[in-house]
């Protein structure tokens, strides 16, 4: 019998090493970087004590190479960092949604460019955890916004990443990760937890890219099962291929798996959308300052609701498009300079959309949002 | 608006206004019945440069993680003072270290000054209990945490070596407190 969980208050980041151990996961590598250092310490410290591993490796590429092979390994693996680190791994990151391999990497927002503002908040690698590492390829990206939510929504991108075989993002900001909130663990069972799927073939029979599969199951390394992988596109033993029928098969199945299961990747929380006239989407740390907002100007008795995505990408291209059907405004408030704007914009039928934008290192606060509100009534 | 209740402490960076950010908001939500977020800014030095910790109290789920406006603040320096007073609310504490604080800022506030760092000293040889001693100023002067909260969260972030010395700051907190409202 499980017993009763404690409340305790917790610092975001300390919730995500909550999340990644209550998910199964064994194996950290990375480089510490502010503001996400603290998931690196939490797992050094927990990991060697129920027979994990954790490696700081020389530099951010080393942290999610090492992950990689963790993952081959056959262990669920994570690695975290912020703005200057997720550029770095973008290279990995492309071979891992190539390979097939499940992962987690944390992106904890600080503002940017380059170096930037390592204690600020800020929300401008939302394009970047899309389009950041080259070539066509899948992203999920999912993006909780309050300490207990870091927790559930660390365990669901390990969920995605092993059910989709694909390399997941937990993309939050500076404000969630280090803010601190009450909290409680999670009895075990209480929330779901995917293992990888088994293979049940023999060695000599198994294809790591066995095309009859959508999503062919994953064979961990130094179990007997011997296959090649590679960057490059691939038969389905692994091995490079030249031939245009492959390497396009191959291009469509990786997005395929992810497409044909949208409904079962898009997470959204809705608030106040039933009779809304204005619409706010937003996320992490923006979205709670919107929530503030969107509740002041009910008050005000004007109809305002919020539309936030849990899962960022794939973007939620239809729930966005249906609520632009029904809404005379979409205000999209976000610390950067207009990134999440141009998704809502692209999926909107009709409703007139407005960005709110903040690049100072300051979060957007609810007045902002009131203010841009209250421009269409 | 009002169900909030809004606190910052500001410092120099090694003060502990992080610390007893953390603390409040402990007292606030896991010994005591409310809601609590704790939020902090800071810069990339470990040591010196304004830091502050903010903390949101409120018997609702909390939105906005950051002040908007300050019911009672905390300054034990003057740049921390002069940085961050502005957005103390009409009527708010404004809670200050007079041998720290000389240029007080004015305002619809009210101003609150005790020598608390000096204090630790001279009561207690221990600078670095400061930050015990204005959690209980501002806990008698405010009544946002009871007296019984705010010591089982600070006496459970506290080794067990120095309970005695952090009750004391504590109490020491109160007591000046009383003479303060």
């Amino acid at each position: 019998m499980a017993e009763k969980q404690k409340k305790r208050l917790m610092q975001g980041n300390e919730a995500c090493v909550e999340g990644a151990l209550y998910a199964g996961c064994k194996f950290y590598a990375g480089y510490p970087i502010t503001p996400s250092t603290e998931i690196a310490e939490g797992m050094s410290v927990r990991l060697p004590k129920i027979g994990g591993k954790f490696i700081q490796m020389e530099d951010e590429i080393g942290g999610i190479a090492a992950a990689i092979g963790g993952s081959l390994a056959g262990l669920k693996s994570l690695t975290a960092t912020s703005g200057p680190g997720f550029s770095l791994k973008q290279e990995c990151l492309g071979y891992a949604c190539l390979a097939e391999i499940p992962l987690v990497i944390v992106n904890v927002m600080r503002g940017g460019p380059s170096t930037g503002y390592p204690t600020g908040p800020s929300q401008a690698d939302i394009m970047q955890a899309k389009w950041g590492t080259h070539g066509d390829h899948p992203a999920i990206a999912v993006t909780p916004a309050y300490v207990q939510e870091i927790l559930t929504e660390t365990v669901r991108a390990f969920n995605l990443a092993e059910k989709y075989r694909t390399p997941v993002i937990v993309l939050y900001d500076e404000i969630v990760g280090h803010m601190r909130e009450p909290i409680t663990i999670p009895a075990p069972g209480e929330l779901a937890v995917v293992d990888r799927e088994k293979v049940t073939c023999k060695p000599d029979e198994y294809f790591p890219y066995d095309e009859r599969f959508e999503i062919p199951p994953l064979a961990p390394f130094g179990t007997g099962y011997r296959f090649h992988v590679t960057g490059l596109n691939h038969k389905k033993d692994g091995f490079p291929t030249n031939d245009s029928k492959q390497i396009g098969e191959g291009n469509m199945r990786i997005m395929r798996k992810i497409d044909n299961h949208l409904d079962e990747i898009w997470k959204n929380e809705e608030i106040g959308l039933e009779d809304a006239e204005i619409a706010v989407v937003a996320i992490g740390s923006t979205a709670r300052s919107a929530r503030y907002a969107v509740n002041e100007a009910r008050s005000m008795g004007i109809k305002a609701g919020l539309l936030r995505p849990l899962t960022l990408w794939p973007f939620p291209d239809k729930a966005v498009t249906e609520l632009s059907k029904r809404v005379k405004a979409i205000i999209v408030p976000e610390m950067n300079l207009g990134q999440m704007v141009l998704e809502v914009q692209r999926c909107s039928k009709k409703a007139e959309v407005l960005g709110v934008h903040r690049v100072d290192g300051e979060p957007i606060n609810p007045g902002q949002i009131i203010e841009a509100i209250k421009s269409f009534k | 608006m009002s169900k909030r209740y809004e606190l910052r402490f500001s410092g120099s960076g090694g003060q502990g206004m992080i610390l007893a950010g953390i603390i409040m908001a402990e007292a606030a939500a896991i010994y005591g019945d409310k809601n609590a977020v704790q939020s902090q800014s800071y810069g990339p030095e470990s040591r010196g440069g304004a830091s502050k910790a903010e903390v949101i109290i409120s018997s609702q789920p909390i939105d906005y993680p950051k002040a908007t406006a300050i019911d009672c603040m905390l300054a034990m320096t003057q740049e921390a003072c002069t940085k961050y007073h502005g957005d103390v609310k009409d009527g708010g504490i404004l809670l200050i270290d007079t041998d720290e604080v000389k240029d007080v800022p004015k305002g619809k506030f009210k101003v609150i000054g005790f020598p608390i760092t000096a204090a630790a000293n001279s009561e207690l040889g221990k600078t670095i209990v400061a930050n015990i001693i204005s959690l209980g100023l501002i806990t008698e002067l405010t009544g946002v945490v009871t007296h019984e909260a705010i010591e089982a969260a600070v006496l459970s972030r506290v080794p067990p070596a120095f309970l005695e010395l952090n009750k004391k700051a504590l109490q020491l907190g109160f007591d000046s407190a009383k003479a303060l409202k």
